[in-house]
C-alpha cells in the first residue's frame, strides 16, 4: 500500500513537473519578447539613440565621415569616449547630451556591443597630396620624429595600426577627414581625456602639415587582412598615458 | 534701454529695501557664537542623516562641476542676469567651508547670507531652503564637514552691473523672500506635512516648477503651477494632479514611479528632471516619496485655459505631421499615442507634450536620448535624435500633430519655435 502510494506520488510529481513545463512554456516564450510583442528586448533596440547616427552595427557614415564608425573599436576605448563626453572633456553637444545620464555599467555594455560588431571597412576619398607629403606621413607613423619627441604611431597603436586591446583604437580604415579633425580637436581643446593626455601632447608637437601628412598616409593604407585590434600587452607604450593607467614605461 | 530701466528700478527698490531692512542688518557671526561642538559634528548617525538629506536636496548637482570632485563647486549656473558659479562646499579651509561654524551655515541656508553678512544670490535656492529645520540643517552641515577637503577656488562671478551689486538683493529679498522654517499644518496628516516639507523645502521643486518674472522672482501663488526654466529653456510642468493640472490623472504610484525609476505609466523624466531623478529622488526612501506624492496630489485644481483657435488653416500642417508621425514615431509610441508600458512613454495625455510652450516636445524630438539610468531602470530604452533627419518644418508639423491628437488639445508650434531650440543644452 505504502509502495503504491509512493509510486502514485512519484507519478503525480513527474506529471506535475511536466504540466508545469507545459504551462510555463508560453510564458517563457512571452518573457523573451517582454515587455511588448513588437518591441524586442535587445540592447540594439534600447540604443536607438546611438544607432540612429552611428548605424545599427556601428558602421558610421563612411561616405561623409561625419558620424564615426564604432564597429570593432576596442571596448575600453569606446567606454572611455562616452565617459569623456559625459565629463565634458570631449566637446560635442549632441554626444554630451546623450551620454549625460548613462551609468558606467550601461556605458560599458553599449561599448561592448559596438566593439563586437564586424562590419567591412570601406575606403574614403583622399585630398590630392604630393608623394613627399605621403612619405613624411609614413615616416611619422612608423618612426616618429625624435627631434620633436614625437613617438611613432605604431609604438602604441600596434605594428599593424589596427589598435591594441582594450584601450587603444586602430588608425587604419579611418577616413582622412576623421583623423585630421581629431588631431586638430586636441589642439583646439575640444577633445581631451584624463591626464596625462598623451595624444594632446603629440598633437601639439605636430605641425599642421604633419597632421595632413599623417592623416593622408594612414587613410591611404591598404587594409591588413585582419583588422581586429591586437591582443592586450602587445605593445609597450613609450609614454605615460592617463587612458592606459600606468602601462607606459616613461616619457 | 532695458538695462537703464532695470538700474533705476533696482536703485529705487534698493533704497526702499534698505529702509525696510535697516533694523535687521546682521553682523557676521563669530565662531564663538556657535553652540555646536566638534564632537556633535563627528557623530556618524548625524553624518549619515545629513548625507541622505544632502541627496534629497540635490546639493551635489549644482555644487559639482561636470567630471569634477563632488561638492567642490565649479558648475556655472546660467541665469538671465549672468553666470553664477556654485562655490566649493567641501571643508577646505581656504576655498571651501573649512572655517565655517554651524551658525555660518545656518545663516546661509536659512537667511541667504554669507559668512560675512553679504547677501547671497538667490540662484542658491534659499527661498526654499529657509523652510529646512535647524536639526536637518545641522545634519547636512555635519555631512559636508565630513567630506574630504578639496582645494578649488571659486570661479569669478559672471554678472554685469547692476546685478553685480549685492546690495541690490535687498530689494529683491523684500519682494520675493520670506524667511522662516516650515510650519506644519495641523489639520493635515503627518505624511502630508512631511511631503510638503520636502517639496517646499529641501526638494526646492518650486524653483523650477513655477513661472519667474522679469526680475527672476518665483511666483509662489499658485505654487508648483509650472514654468519655463530661464536660460535652460526647458518647461517644468504644472504639478497638480487634479482637474486641468499638468499631472491631471496621475496616481500616487505614477508620481512615485517617476521619481524612483525615471519613468511612469504617464511619462518619462528627461532634461533637467532626468538629472534630478538620477542624482536625487531615486535614492529617496519609499516613505518620503509617498509623502511627496501625497502632498502633490493635494495641490488644487487649476483654472481651465480656453483653447486657442488658430487663425491658420492647420489641416495641411496636421496632415504633414501625421505622415512624419507614422513614419518615425508610431513604431514605438503607437498609432494611438499610448506608448508601450514600461518601455516607451505615452504621448497621449503626457504633461510634457501638452505643456503650454511646446519647448519640451520640440527638444525631445530634436535631441532624443536616454531616460535617466536608475536602479529601477538600469538599461532604459532610448529615443533617436531627429535633429539631423527632420527639417524645421517637419519637426513643427509632427509636434503640432502630437499636441493636437488623441486627447491632446495643446497649441500648435511654428517653425520659428523649432529654429530657436536647435542648439543642444549641455548645462
Amino acid at each position: 500500500m505504502k509502495a503504491l502510494s509512493a509510486k502514485l506520488w512519484l507519478a503525480r510529481r513527474v506529471l506535475g513537473a511536466w504540466m508545469g513545463v507545459l504551462i510555463l512554456l508560453p510564458f517563457g516564450a512571452l518573457a523573451q519578447d517582454a515587455p511588448h510583442p513588437d518591441i524586442p528586448d535587445t540592447l540594439q533596440q534600447r540604443i536607438a539613440a546611438c544607432t540612429a547616427c552611428h548605424g545599427v552595427h556601428g558602421e558610421g557614415t563612411p561616405e561623409s565621415g561625419f558620424f564615426p564608425r564604432l564597429a570593432g573599436k576596442p571596448a575600453g576605448y569606446l567606454t572611455r569616449q562616452l565617459k569623456d563626453f559625459q565629463d565634458g572633456l570631449r566637446k560635442y553637444g549632441p554626444m554630451e547630451y546623450t551620454a549625460r545620464q548613462l551609468s558606467p555599467e550601461y556605458m560599458h555594455e553599449i561599448a561592448e556591443y559596438f566593439a563586437a560588431q564586424d562590419v567591412p571597412y570601406s575606403r574614403s576619398p583622399l585630398p590630392p597630396l604630393s608623394p613627399a607629403t605621403l612619405k613624411r606621413g609614413e615616416e611619422l607613423v612608423t618612426h616618429g620624429d625624435s627631434s620633436r619627441e614625437i613617438p611613432a604611431c605604431s609604438a602604441c597603436h600596434g605594428t599593424q595600426l589596427t589598435g591594441v586591446q582594450p584601450d587603444i583604437p586602430g588608425l587604419v580604415g579611418l577616413p582622412y577627414d576623421y583623423i585630421s579633425s581629431q588631431l586638430g580637436s586636441w589642439r583646439t581643446k575640444t577633445r581631451a581625456t584624463v591626464a596625462p593626455d598623451c595624444m594632446n601632447d603629440i598633437a601639439n608637437r605636430l605641425s599642421e602639415s604633419d597632421i595632413s601628412a599623417v592623416s593622408a598616409w594612414l587613410a591611404s593604407r591598404e587594409l591588413p587582412a585582419d583588422m581586429h585590434a591586437q591582443p592586450a600587452g602587445s605593445v609597450t607604450p613609450p609614454l605615460h598615458c592617463g587612458v592606459l593607467g600606468d602601462k607606459g614605461d616613461g616619457a | 534701454m532695458k538695462r537703464v530701466i532695470a538700474i533705476v528700478i533696482l536703485a529705487l527698490l534698493a533704497l526702499s529695501g534698505w529702509w525696510l531692512f535697516r533694523t535687521q542688518a546682521r553682523q557676521p557671526v563669530s565662531p564663538s557664537a556657535s553652540e555646536v561642538t566638534e564632537v556633535t559634528l563627528k557623530d556618524p548617525a548625524l553624518i549619515a542623516k545629513g548625507e541622505y538629506l544632502a541627496t534629497v536636496g540635490d546639493c551635489a548637482s549644482c555644487h559639482t562641476e561636470r567630471g569634477g570632485v563632488r561638492y567642490a563647486g565649479g558648475r556655472v549656473l546660467p541665469t538671465p542676469f549672468g553666470n553664477i558659479p556654485a562655490p566649493n562646499i567641501t571643508p577646505d579651509r581656504d576655498t571651501g567651508l573649512g572655517g565655517w561654524s554651524f551658525e555660518d551655515f545656518w545663516q546661509a541656508l536659512h537667511s541667504g547670507m554669507g559668512r560675512h553678512g553679504e547677501l547671497l544670490y538667490p540662484v542658491f535656492s534659499y527661498t526654499s531652503f529657509t523652510k529646512v529645520t535647524r536639526d536637518d540643517a545641522l545634519a547636512i552641515f555635519a555631512y559636508l564637514q565630513s567630506l574630504p577637503a578639496t582645494k578649488q577656488a571659486a570661479k569669478p562671478l559672471g554678472l554685469g552691473f547692476p546685478y553685480s551689486v549685492r546690495n541690490s538683493l535687498k530689494a529683491w529679498r523684500a519682494l520675493y523672500f520670506q524667511e522662516g522654517e516650515y510650519q506644519p499644518d495641523t489639520s493635515k496628516s503627518d505624511e502630508w506635512n512631511r511631503g510638503a516639507y520636502l517639496v517646499q523645502g529641501l526638494g526646492h521643486c518650486n524653483e523650477c516648477h513655477a513661472p519667474r518674472d522679469s526680475l527672476g522672482g518665483s511666483q509662489s501663488k499658485p505654487s508648483l503651477a509650472g514654468g519655463q526654466i530661464p536660460s535652460q529653456n526647458w518647461y517644468a510642468p504644472d504639478l497638480s494632479t487634479q482637474a486641468n493640472g499638468g499631472l491631471q490623472g496621475w496616481s500616487k504610484q505614477d508620481i512615485i514611479d517617476l521619481l524612483k525609476t525615471g519613468q511612469s505609466a504617464r511619462g518619462t523624466a528627461f532634461g533637467p528632471m532626468a538629472e534630478v531623478v538620477q542624482q536625487s529622488t531615486q535614492h529617496m526612501r519609499d516613505e518620503d516619496l509617498r509623502a511627496m506624492a501625497t502632498y502633490l496630489q493635494s495641490l488644487p485644481p487649476r483654472v481651465a485655459v480656453a483653447e486657442q483657435k488658430s487663425p491658420l488653416d492647420t489641416r495641411p500642417i496636421l496632415a504633414q505631421g501625421a505622415k512624419v508621425y507614422m513614419e518615425r514615431c508610431a513604431d514605438c509610441h503607437g498609432k494611438d499615442g499610448n506608448g508601450v508600458a514600461g518601455v516607451y512613454p505615452p504621448l497621449n495625455g503626457n504633461s510634457s507634450v501638452n505643456e503650454p510652450s511646446g519647448i519640451n516636445a520640440i527638444r525631445v524630438v530634436l535631441l532624443g536620448g536616454f531616460p535617466p539610468v536608475t536602479k529601477g531602470n538600469p538599461r532604459p530604452y532610448s529615443m533617436p535624435p531627429f535633429a539631423q533627419q527632420l527639417s524645421d518644418s517637419d519637426v513643427a508639423a509632427v509636434v503640432t500633430y502630437i499636441r493636437q491628437s488623441w486627447s491632446n488639445h495643446a497649441s500648435l508650434v511654428m517653425e520659428r519655435d523649432v529654429v530657436k531650440n536647435r542648439h543642444t543644452p549641455i548645462d
